[in-house]
């Protein structure tokens, strides 16, 4: 995988550190990372900047992750690109909730970079 | 979001949840960090812890989960956790413990058969120094472990509303 361009949302900045970094171990090759820090500041990034994927928490302030992937549809450049949830909350229901949204991955925290790269890769291959 | 739920919280469902909590903690360190917690002697002392890190959990299972060790320790964890050099750890020292607060709470919810979707975690607060009191106005006694990172205390606790 090459040249990925992604956008990490959490409203963690270690997490997104944590998650750029579980990448580029997977061997990730990130062309781009742009980050946000909510759903709102997510859809607001992705009307300024391309990317190819999305790695998304769900517990967030202003607006969660699964808010954010039921608006995502509605950002014109934004149409297709997958959305991988990676949270704490690992329910089933949760799971089921998130994937009905739209996401097209689920990893649950703790993670190891070989989980993270497992998903992308899943995610990756649906969009092409 | 279901309401507390007494039997969840009953005594005789809390006898193992030690265990749970203990292996909980030790999956977010030996994932996410890369470091086994080790067991501390009977004979050992907590000495100063200076950091907390909190979670609220509300539904079913609704009470306060904690996380405290010494600044030491968590700069160590962001160090860990990050890659970078621990001396020259910042303001990511307390997002760092905030997050291993956070994925311990819902690690542990997440092994608790039955529970699902009815266990909700808040965003982690942090607190620095240690002299203060904490005042949870939970009923039935707190989990408490403590197990060590690279030498270091680390103390897990779970208070809880019946």
């Amino acid at each position: 995988m090459e040249n990925i361009r992604v956008l990490i949302v959490d409203d963690s900045s270690v997490m997104r550190k944590i998650v750029e970094r579980s990448l580029r171990q997977a061997g990730v090759e990130l062309s781009q990372v742009f980050e946000a820090s909510n759903g709102a500041e997510a859809l607001g990034s992705l009307q300024e900047n391309k990317v190819d994927l999305i790695l998304c928490d769900i517990n967030m302030p202003v607006m969660d992750g699964l808010e954010f992937v039921k608006q995502l549809p509605g950002v014109p450049n934004a149409k297709g690109i997958p959305v991988v949830m990676i949270t704490t909350e690992g329910s089933e229901g949760h799971v089921v909730q998130a994937l009905s949204a739209g996401a097209r991955g689920y990893i649950r925290k703790p993670f190891t970079p070989d989980q993270v790269k497992e998903h992308v890769i899943a995610a990756l291959a649906a969009k092409s | 979001m279901s309401s507390a739920n007494p039997a969840l919280v009953s005594g005789e469902s809390r006898g193992c949840w030690i265990p749970l909590l203990q292996v909980a903690v030790q999956e977010v360190f030996e994932t996410m960090l890369g470091s086994h917690l080790e067991t501390p002697p009977e004979s050992f002392t907590e000495g100063k812890l200076d950091i907390t890190a909190m979670v609220g959990l509300a539904g079913q299972l609704c009470g306060v989960m904690t996380v405290r060790c010494s600044a030491k320790s968590a700069a160590r964890m962001a160090s860990k956790m990050l890659g970078i050099d621990a001396d020259k750890a910042g303001p990511e020292i307390w997002d760092a413990i905030g997050e291993v607060c956070n994925m311990t709470a819902g690690n542990f919810k997440n092994k608790i058969r039955g529970l699902g979707d009815g266990c909700m975690l808040s965003v982690p607060t942090v607190i620095t120094g240690g002299d203060y009191n904490l005042h949870s106005l939970t009923d039935t006694g707190a989990l408490r472990i403590t197990m060590l990172f690279e030498g270091e205390p680390i103390v897990v606790s779970l208070e809880l509303h019946s």
